[in-house]
Order: structure tokens, then C-alpha cells, then sequence
């Protein structure tokens, strides 16, 4: 059985502001890391593996850095990767980024299974899966909580809703997206590092593609725009207190007080 | 294709230049400077670099004809015909925006032996509930759902359609908005509506402290997602008006390879977004042991124990009782945060709170910016004299 899974890169934190003078994005170094849910999404492809010999592969589409988190999957257990980059690319919004993907992953084979994070960190969308299974014509079921068995032609698994907890037998090929329950993700081992050092990562560009129109790509193919990006309004009134420990603390009993709390 | 373009003559300096880019698209490489993959096209090297060294090159795409759109549809979040309440709250938002362009709000109904609940709905001032009443419907499945989205769409031609941020609503709104290619915009805090029926969406963005507008110029419909306790519901009326439509569709869209064994009821936590009063523990924490002065506290309030995302991420509490983006959005009466920073991806899930005090060493801490009561000091002081003094009662 194949297993793909879709990792992205983000940043490593969130100090990212706007200057209010000049609108200026800044952002604190350039450290960036594997989206955090990305490592559940693998996680669960490598537990699949170790109990059904599946070959598990990743995919991601980013700038040339990207290839660090390929190389982060294949500690964790992934055996092979790929990337899809092209500055014709640039300025893709969700449905242009779904899209690149799912041209991706036909490059590269639709495998049995897809699994997706449940969202990224930096764009918190939750999105991109369903859009992907959407162009691939395949089934998805997003908030995956649990998978309880893999057979041959389907899967059966755990989808969480608010009050409710739906299990589902799903033909494949299909698309899960995974919450962080499903598992804990392992560490990445340095033995893995060694081995797969000299693995060839294949990038893909826009040429590669069975659809080369480019007004499907990047800026162009991105129906949402952002007109505009400020800093969030800060401007209620409020109290401040400084002072000893002992005389907030006064306050802040007096204050629950007053409003009834205790 | 749109895209950047370099005058290498205007670059002065490279070093300058290349830290215009806040996400490392702007590289040099053998003293030219080349744009990289990660361009956002947010175009703030053409506005904050050397005159005229930066250039966006656009190309026009055909404009469609927004005058064949029209209507503000909900689709309608339920399970098994209970109507989830972020349901009204979207209808209160889309009868303002739709009385401001002069158009009709519609409800999209999905399910099986729902008519009764379709007519609730005309309490809440909309004009038309469509309603697709079918076996297979029964519990959401994504390819027949998504195949009656569609059928909604192409019969009623909505401008905007606003789903829920529910579970289901965010897996089956973009896949509905993929098919129909168009926009979607995810977890929307404001929404407006121009003159135009070109939709204005607000959200925090790029992972940071920033939040931005966004829009989809040359798209119908345009898609976006609320989170349940965003908006504000309307009052229910006392005399119910529009009409429920009764919709039909081929039986052999509503096919799935999707098949529902069992759907079992979740084990019963108290919900943070129904908790009234709710104490939030930040990074100010160093070890999970010490979060037990914010369980004490919520204790002896009633409240909640909730966290930030990096705690959620070391483990040290449940997600379900994650505020934020990532997690849950909450109103309560009362919010004591502890240590919390502010985030953007965490304000946006509490802001709507009716008292916010936060406890934070840092006087510029951005959650002051969001509090009623901005409190400087070490949360590991605060914390055991509240306490103390609450069980004291003085």
C-alpha cells in the first residue's frame, strides 16, 4: 500500500508584527520548522507502515529550504519525497495551493491514501486537504481521531464532529486530514539520517505538470486577495496596575468582588 | 503571469534590500537579487523598497458579471435536525449585510426527516430555506453533501455563502468552494459587504500578530467560514416569515464510497465555549506541575481551565481546552488569563469576553491591548495570595 503524506514548512514562532508606522511586515529571524500538526499526519502514515508494510512518501510545495522538512519525514520514517517548487507558483492562496498539490501528487502517483495535518500554523485554514481531494476526485474525511482498521480496499476509521463521534469505512483512494489525538509523533532518529542522506529528492516545477496554464498557478490562480494587512485594534480602555504583588493582588480580590465573582 | 520584477540598476544597496522581504523571497545570488518561490505578493518591496526597483506586473483576467449573483445563503449546521446555534448567528450577520445590498438571505438544509426544523428557521427573519429531505442524507457524508451544495448553488446563484466553523463546515465549504473554483476564507472574525456584493473579509494572518482584509474580487460565490461565538445572534421573531422550499435532486448524485458503521455520542466535557467563567494558563508556566495554582483558582471561582497552543503542544493539557485559532473561540462572562503572552492566533478566540483581567510580568504584554484589567506581575506571586485571599473571603 502507498501512503502520502503532505507536509508544509512554516515559521518557527509567531513574533511576526506589523510596524504601525510603516506597515512594514517584521519578522523575527527566519527560523522555520515542520508544521507541528504535519508530524501527527506522518506519524500516522509511519504506524501504518510498521503494521502493514506500506511505503510512505511525502510531498511539499515551498521555496528550495522546504527540503529540510523532507529530510526531517525520512528521520521520522518516511521513504522517499518530493517537492514541488516554481516561482510561478508565488502568491498562491488556498485554492492555487490545493491545486499545485493535487498536480503534484498526480505527478507523483494517487496513491491508496493521502493524510494531511488537520491545519497548518500559519495559515490555520484547515483547508487544503478537502481542496486537494476535491481536484483529485476522491473522497475526504477531515478530524480523523482515530484509525481502527486497514484493510485491503478500505479503511475504517474515527471522524470527531462537536457532540458526536462517527466511525467510517472509506474505499480508497481517498484523503484523511488528522487531529492531534490520533498519536503521539516519534522523535526523529539520527540512524534514518545517515541512511538517507543520499536519497535524491525529485523537485518538480510547473513544466512538469499536466496542466501548464499558469493562470492556475500562484497570484493568478488565487481567487481571494489580501487588500490590506494591519496590526489587530488595541483599543479599549483599560486599567493598568502596577505595584507590589500584594497590592494587585488586593485589587484583583476587591475587583472579582465588586463584579460578583466571589 | 503576475509577478515581481527587479530594477537592479535602483538597488543601492543588497544587504538592505533583501531584508525588505519579510518572508525570504527577495534572495541574491552572484550580486543579483532574484524572487523566490515564497513571494506572497503582498507587494511591500514595491512599496517600501528604492523607488521603482521593485515592480508587480499584473495581468488582467476577464471580469465576470457579479450582477447574475445574488443572495446571502447559510447553510444550515445541524445533527440529525438539531440546528447548531452558530447557524443563527451567521442569519444575524447575513440579514445586515443583506438589507445594506438589497438582497435575499437564503438557508441550505441538508439532511433526512428535517421539515419541521426547516420551519424553525422562519423565526430568524430569513426569506427562503431550501431544503433537500433524503435518506441518504441522513449524516453527513462529504460527496453527496457536497453534491447538494452545488445543486444549491447553480439553482439560487448566491453572491456569498457563510458556513459555520464547525467540524462539518470546514471540511465541506472548501470542497464546495474548490468545485465552483472560487474563494474561500477561513474563520472570518469581521465580514462586510460593499455596494458591489464584493464580500470584506477580516482574519488574523501569517501565523502572527497581524490581522488582514481580504477579498474576492472576480469570484462567485465567495465563500466564508465564522466560528461559533464570533457573531452575535439575532432576536427570534414571534411571527414567522419567508418560505421553506421543499428542493429535489437526483438520486444518483447522493452515491458515496463513504459508509457510516456506527455514530456514537461523544463522552460528556463540559465545553469551554459554554463555560461562563474561564482561567487560562500561558507560557509564563514552566512545568506542568505548576498549573495546578490555575486549577485551584478555577475551583474556587467555578470556571474553566483552559490553555494557550504551546501548552496544548507540550502536552500538558487536553486540546479540547485550547483557546484560539487552533482551538476553541469562547465568550465567557468572566476570563482571567495568567501568564499569556497574546497572540493574535490566541486573542481572536477570546476578545468577545465580557470581563478580560490578564496577569502578565511584561507591561507591553499585546494581551493588555484586549484587557479591561491590565495586571504587571509574576503569576507565581498573584496566583497563592488570590487564592489565599478568596479562601480567607476577605
Amino acid at each position: 500500500m502507498n501512503i502520502l503524506v503532505c507536509i508544509k514548512q512554516v515559521p518557527d514562532s509567531s513574533d511576526v508584527e506589523v510596524d504601525e508606522k510603516t506597515g512594514v511586515l517584521k519578522r523575527e529571524g527566519v527560523d522555520s520548522k515542520m508544521n507541528p500538526f504535519d508530524l501527527y499526519a506522518l506519524e500516522t502514515a509511519v504506524m501504518i507502515k510498521e503494521s502493514h508494510s506500506a511505503n510512505v512518501s511525502v510531498l511539499t510545495m515551498g521555496p528550495l529550504q522546504a527540503l529540510d522538512i523532507i529530510k526531517e519525514a525520512f528521520m521520522m520514517g518516511a521513504d522517499s519525497g518530493a517537492m514541488v517548487s516554481d516561482k510561478k507558483f508565488a502568491g498562491a492562496d488556498v485554492l492555487a495551493t490545493s491545486y499545485t498539490l493535487s498536480q503534484g501528487i498526480e505527478k507523483v502517483g494517487i496513491p491508496e491514501l493521502i493524510i494531511c495535518g488537520m491545519q497548518t500554523t500559519d495559515g490555520d485554514t484547515a483547508q487544503v486537504g478537502p481542496e486537494i481531494a476535491e481536484f483529485l476526485n476522491i473522497p475526504h474525511i477531515a478530524y480523523v481521531t482515530k484509525i481502527v482498521e486497514i484493510k485491503s480496499k478500505t479503511i475504517i476509521l474515527e471522524m470527531e464532529l462537536e457532540n458526536s463521534i462517527s466511525v467510517l469505512e472509506v474505499e480508497y483512494p481517498c484523503l484523511i486530514t488528522v487531529e492531534k489525538n490520533i498519536c503521539q509523533p516519534r522523535l526523529p532518529s539520527f540512524r534514518l539520517k545517515q541512511k538517507s542522506n543520499s536519497w535524491e529528492i525529485p523537485i518538480y516545477s510547473l513544466d512538469d505538470f499536466k496542466d501548464h496554464d499558469e493562470d492556475h498557478y500562484g497570484l493568478n490562480g488565487s481567487p481571494t486577495q489580501v487588500k490590506r494587512i494591519f496590526p489587530p485594534e488595541r483599543n479599549i480602555d483599560h486599567e493598568l496596575w502596577n505595584g507590589s504583588s500584594d497590592e494587585v493582588t488586593t485589587k484583583l480580590t476587591d475587583k472579582l468582588r465588586e463584579l460578583k465573582f466571589i | 503571469m503576475t509577478q515581481i520584477i527587479i530594477d537592479q540598476s535602483k538597488i543601492d544597496n543588497i544587504a538592505e534590500a533583501v531584508k525588505l522581504c519579510p518572508f525570504g523571497a527577495i534572495e541574491c545570488s552572484n550580486g543579483k537579487l532574484n524572487i523566490n518561490s515564497a513571494c506572497k505578493m503582498c507587494d511591500l518591496c514595491v512599496k517600501h523598497g528604492p523607488e521603482g526597483a521593485f515592480k508587480l506586473l499584473k495581468t488582467e483576467s476577464k471580469k465576470i458579471d457579479k450582477s447574475q449573483w445574488s443572495g446571502i445563503a447559510v447553510y444550515v449546521d445541524h445533527f440529525e435536525g438539531d440546528i447548531h446555534p452558530v447557524t443563527y448567528e451567521l442569519i444575524g450577520k447575513a440579514r445586515l449585510m443583506a438589507e445594506k445590498i438589497n438582497q435575499p438571505v437564503y438557508c441550505l438544509f441538508v439532511g433526512h426527516n428535517i421539515n419541521n426544523n426547516a420551519k424553525e428557521l422562519l423565526y430568524w427573519g430569513v426569506d427562503s430555506v431550501f431544503v433537500y429531505d433524503y435518506k441518504e442524507l441522513k449524516n453527513f457524508r462529504i460527496e453527496p453533501y457536497t453534491a447538494v451544495f452545488e445543486e444549491f448553488i447553480n439553482k439560487t446563484k448566491p453572491s456569498i455563502v457563510l458556513v459555520g466553523g464547525t467540524n462539518i463546515g470546514r471540511s465541506l465549504a472548501p470542497r464546495t468552494a474548490a468545485r465552483f473554483r472560487t474563494g474561500l476564507t477561513a474563520d472570518c472574525t469581521k465580514l462586510d459587504v460593499q455596494l458591489n456584493s464584493d464580500l470584506d473579509q477580516i482574519r488574523p494572518a501569517f501565523g502572527g500578530n497581524i490581522m488582514a482584509h481580504i477579498q474576492t474580487p472576480n469570484h462567485r460565490p465567495q465563500f466564508a467560514t465564522v466560528r461559533y461565538k464570533i457573531f452575535t445572534p439575532p432576536d427570534k421573531n414571534s411571527e414567522p416569515s419567508g418560505k421553506v422550499n421543499i428542493c429535489t435532486v437526483s438520486i444518483d448524485k447522493l452515491v458515496s464510497k463513504i459508509n457510516i458503521l456506527d455514530i456514537k455520542e461523544k463522552e460528556k466535557t463540559e465545553s469551554l465555549e459554554d463555560a461562563e467563567i474561564i482561567i487560562v494558563a500561558g507560557r509564563a508556566f514552566k512545568r506542568q506541575e505548576d498549573l495546578k495554582l490555575v486549577y485551584e483558582l478555577a475551583e474556587l471561582l467555578g470556571g474553566l481551565v483552559a490553555t494557550t497552543r504551546p501548552l496544548i503542544e507540550a502536552g500538558w493539557a487536553d486540546p479540547r481546552r485550547q483557546i484560539g485559532l487552533s482551538g476553541r473561540t469562547v465568550k465567557p462572562k468572566l476570563i482571567i488569563t495568567c501568564g499569556v503572552s497574546g497572540a493574535i492566533q490566541f486573542v481572536a478566540g477570546m476578545d468577545g469576553s465580557e470581563t478580560i483581567i490578564s496577569i502578565n510580568i511584561d507591561d507591553k504584554a499585546p494581551i493588555f491591548g484586549v484587557s479591561h484589567y491590565a495586571i504587571v506581575g509574576d503569576v507565581y506571586e498573584i496566583l497563592p495570595k488570590l487564592i489565599d485571599n478568596i479562601k480567607k473571603g476577605c
